[in-house]
């Protein structure tokens, strides 16, 4: 095994460990990207360029833009709410 | 349940988990060590049968193409469920604010999007449409191919949703467009296979003539595979994306006006 294999393998634990550790979704949204790019790196110097090639665009572009936008609309529901709540706490 | 309970649980799960790890670690064979017979054929055929210099591609469009038709039409009714459920939900609010969508269309940009964010973007869109054109005609040639390129394709109008420019982003790639595109390539991929059963008399028997290997048009059937195969990959990435964008975007400027 080759150190970059190693570094490689070493950045996708942390990343991973990293992702599942993070309390709030938004910054969990950023770090999968990261994780992502880390398992781009991965594939590609354990010489599985073509399986690189797929992930680099799915988990650090698909799939973050998908999580942020689910939660804007969580969010944009959320403060809808505390409206309505609070239009019929004044009534 | 209380903490401490929870904790004993954990630990007894740990303990179990880790014993069960390290038997199965301290019997797999050394790094880089090989047994694979199936892929050690395919090294030393692919280039002799099938005059293909990516492996892993004549493998996919040729070789295994029935796995990749099921495969493609997951990919084809998975982004058609996402579709159907959210126009469902669109629908009912659409209905109530029909007019007051027009007016405010050509205003509408991304906050946050600063110049050098868009000056990016301008650079990105062109050179990933060139990269994710490139990896899907030499699919059979270097490392890459249809689904591969198609994703890096549909990244591109997404590049420009994060300069700022959702609209525009609807202008280069309009629904009627990605949706064709997607069913197209759909189509086109089980017509491949077809034109095998027709000219041959096998279902994805590669029928087309091989060509010299590493030139353009080599491989057969691979590289119109890869192109249908891509067109629908970026289809119904892009499609998913503006469904998703459409809700959170557009929707919420009709709840907040």
């Amino acid at each position: 095994m080759t150190v970059l294999q190693i570094a490689a393998l070493a950045a996708v634990a942390v990343s991973g460990g990293a992702v599942v550790i993070m309390e709030d979704p938004l910054r969990q949204a950023l770090l999968l990207g990261m994780f992502g790019l880390s398992l781009t790196i991965l594939f590609f110097v354990f010489q599985a360029p073509d399986v690189a090639l797929s992930e680099i665009v799915v988990s650090t572009v698909g799939l973050p833009v998908m999580v942020l936008l689910a939660i804007r609309k969580v969010r944009q529901q959320e403060e809808r709410q505390q409206e309505e709540q609070g239009e019929s706490a004044d009534a | 349940m209380s903490r401490r309970t929870r904790l004993t649980f954990f630990g007894v799960a740990v303990a179990c988990f880790g014993t069960v790890l390290v038997i199965g670690f301290t019997g797999l064979p050394p790094f880089g060590d090989y047994h694979g017979v199936y892929g050690q054929v395919l090294n030393g055929v692919a280039v002799s049968l099938r005059h293909a210099t990516d492996i892993v591609t004549s493998l996919n469009f040729d070789i295994r193409a029935f796995d990749t038709l099921g495969e493609e039409f997951i990919l084809f009714s998975s982004v058609l469920g996402v579709v159907l459920l959210l126009r469902q939900m669109r629908k009912e609010d659409e209905q109530e604010s029909e007019e007051g969508e027009q007016e405010g269309e050509e205003e509408h940009t991304f906050a946050g999007a600063s110049e050098a964010l868009r000056a990016l973007s301008l650079v990105l869109v062109p050179t990933m449409i060139a990269i994710g054109v490139y990896i899907v005609v030499h699919g059979a040639l270097t490392p890459g191919g249809g689904f591969q390129g198609g994703v890096i394709l549909a990244a591109a109008p997404l590049g420009v949703f994060l300069g700022g420019r959702y609209l525009k982003m609807k202008r280069i790639a309009p629904d009627t467009l990605v949706e064709s595109g997607e069913a197209i390539g759909a189509l086109g991929f089980a017509l491949v296979g077809l034109g095998g059963l027709i000219f041959v008399g096998i279902f994805f028997k590669n029928f087309l003539p091989f060509g010299i290997p590493g030139h353009l048009l080599s491989a057969g059937m691979q590289p119109i595979a890869s192109i249908a195969v891509g067109l629908e990959v970026a289809g119904a990435f892009v499609l998913a994306w503006t469904e998703f964008l459409d809700q959170a975007m557009l929707m919420s400027d009709e709840e907040d006006g």
